[in-house]
């Protein structure tokens, strides 16, 4: 089960903690409106009034990163939710059931698997287009083969356990020996399995945004600010440095907390 | 031999189903590439004579098949808005793109392999907690971050290179090594630090093993049973590891091309998704793919003769 006192685990929630606090108060509060510009204070190093500096319109950096992560988390949170909703379903059921169906989508799985998962991200946005929604929906398509393939390999070693055995024989209907016996029992796995999709999820998003190809303005998105910042390296380099920032201590705290709970020791 | 020959078969039928998908992802795109290229010159009959010569009124898999012989044999269609040969378009390209990625997976195995055992080696001193804390921190540094920053402090300020203009391998081959060489480091920081790691827990778990306690009381040093006994054990995974993640070097070198302007496949790729290019953006991607897939073969096949173990599985 989850070892709550795993050192990689407590580092993982007190960062992802702190991270969540301030996406959360941002969602309401900002010390600036992020796309309030000011001619008068362009460009300024951090100070005290604007702890991250401004941009090339005056604009507020620390409430720009703020709502840009709030931004990616969304993001991140909507894709790894699609993926982990479809991936259960189709693993759970190719798992319970085998047959040729599984067969096939196992293969088609691998194959899928092939491509590296930002390749997989550009075709399908080339597909559905670039944008907020379809971001989502092309990430979120994108992590369906790897949850199936983890929840049919728990699934498919479970079923050969006793209680399952047992539940079958007192009659219980399969749906729910599968979502309510089974799916508990392989959670932690799931849950780091999550963890690191959320990772993937942010780096192909800031990938992409950054690229042009993903979030399309005016959606706030770290990616795309990483973008801008670059045409400012020498007179404002404090711009790029707390974006990328952002998506480090985002990535890391997810990292750990995936690694405290065990997805390094299964992967 | 049985193994290589099913492995091999496994190759193939992957290789087909790979570059089937990608090719039918990119038929159902709704933009329709005959409206496209005619622009203005918009008649039904010329976009019917077009759809012809573009062989779009034959069938799907009709279309696949034509395609993918065309592919194996180095004719890989016309490129929709250079209206060239796609072979012309990638000239040169496929160069670049494959220096980027040798010279960044050399990086990473020429740095991690030693960190690692080094942090094996010295496990609970100072240096080794603070070394493996920062490689945790440099494991979530995203490559086309960091070539933003490598390109702000040695470019800009200390001006070792000028960011944007890429030295062609035709002009000057240290020239051009030179420049790709802050791309590359951009790319292979990130996965050093992950090999490092799995190399580093490797090691660790099998100095669990009952033969290292044998080794040690024969009177082995700690240096002594890591480099004679575990390194042999331990450098499985990692070889594996290291033979696929040319695969990820391939993909991260898509975004830090666009970084450092360096004229690849990967910036290729981005400006064909754009434009709306899409048997260019095809070909890269299956081009792409198939390394992946082949590297992926190799590794199995690679894994397999260091540990005959993994035949019988």
């Amino acid at each position: 089960m989850i070892d709550f006192k795993d050192r990689s685990f407590r580092t993982g929630a007190v960062i992802t903690g702190f991270v969540l606090i301030v996406l959360l108060i941002g969602l309401f509060w900002t010390p600036y409106d992020p796309n309030d510009m000011n001619a008068a204070e362009k460009m300024l190093s951090p100070c005290l009034r604007h702890p991250f500096g401004t941009d090339n319109f005056g604009r507020d950096i620390f409430s720009r990163v703020v709502q840009g992560a709030g931004s990616t988390f969304l993001i991140a949170l909507g894709s790894v939710g699609i993926g982990l909703l479809a991936g259960v379903i189709v693993g759970g059921l190719t798992g319970w059931y085998g047959g040729w169906v599984d067969e096939v989508l196992m293969r088609v799985n691998d194959s899928l698997t092939a491509f590296p998962s930002l390749l997989t991200a550009l075709v399908l946005i080339a597909v559905f287009g670039s944008g907020r929604h379809n971001i989502i929906l092309a990430l979120g398509v994108l992590f369906i083969p790897t949850f199936a393939r983890i929840v049919r390999m728990e699934v498919a070693r479970q079923k050969a356990l006793d209680y399952v055995r047992n539940a079958l024989l007192m009659g219980v209907k399969e749906p729910r020996i599968l979502f309510v016996h089974i799916l508990p029992n392989i959670l932690p796995v799931l849950l780091s399995t999550v963890a690191i999709s959320f990772n993937n999820a942010v780096l192909a998003e800031a990938s992409m945004s950054y690229l042009g190809l993903g979030v399309q303005p005016p959606d706030p998105s770290l990616g795309r600010m990483l973008g801008e910042a670059q045409a400012f390296l020498l007179r404002a380099p404090w711009y790029a440095v707390s974006t990328g920032l952002a998506i480090v201590l985002l990535v890391l705290g997810f990292g750990l907390l995936s690694e405290g709970l065990g997805g390094e020791r299964r992967a | 031999m049985t193994y290589v020959f099913k492995k091999t078969g496994v190759l193939i039928a992957t290789l087909l189903l790979v570059s089937l998908l990608a090719f039918l992802a990119f038929q159902i795109i709704p933009a329709d590439p005959v409206t496209m290229m005619l622009g203005t010159d918009y008649t039904p009959e010329r976009a019917e004579a077009l759809r012809r010569q573009l062989g779009l009124d034959r069938g799907v898999l009709v279309r696949y098949w034509d395609w993918l012989s065309g592919f194996v044999r180095g004719d890989m269609g016309v490129s929709y808005s250079y209206a060239v040969e796609v072979r012309e378009v990638l000239r040169g390209k496929i160069a670049v793109t494959a220096a980027l990625s040798l010279l960044s997976w050399f990086l990473v195995t020429a740095v991690s392999i030693p960190l690692g055992i080094a942090l094996a080696r010295y496990k609970g001193r100072k240096l080794e907690q603070i070394t493996v804390s920062l490689n945790q921190i440099l494991m979530s540094v995203p490559s086309f971050f960091l070539g933003i920053l490598l390109t702000w402090l040695f470019g800009l300020v200390l001006r070792l290179f000028i960011p944007g203009r890429f030295v062609p391998f035709s002009e000057s081959v240290p020239g051009c090594l030179g420049y790709l060489f802050f791309p590359a480091l951009a790319i292979s920081v990130p996965k050093t630090a992950k090999t490092a790691k799995l190399l580093r827990s490797a090691i660790l778990g099998e100095m669990k093993q009952d033969y290292v306690l044998t080794a040690y009381s024969h009177g082995n040093s700690r240096w002594m049973v890591i480099s004679r006994h575990v390194l042999r054990n331990a450098l499985l995974p990692v070889v594996t590891y290291l033979a696929m993640s040319l695969a990820d070097i391939v993909a991260s070198s898509i975004i830090v091309e666009q970084v450092f302007v360096v004229p690849g496949l990967g910036r290729l790729l981005i400006a064909s998704i754009s434009n709306r290019d899409y048997p260019v953006a095809l070909c890269i991607v299956v081009m792409i793919a198939f390394v992946v897939v082949v590297m992926n073969y190799l590794a199995d096949l690679l894994t397999q003769a260091i540990d005959p173990r993994v035949r019988l599985s």
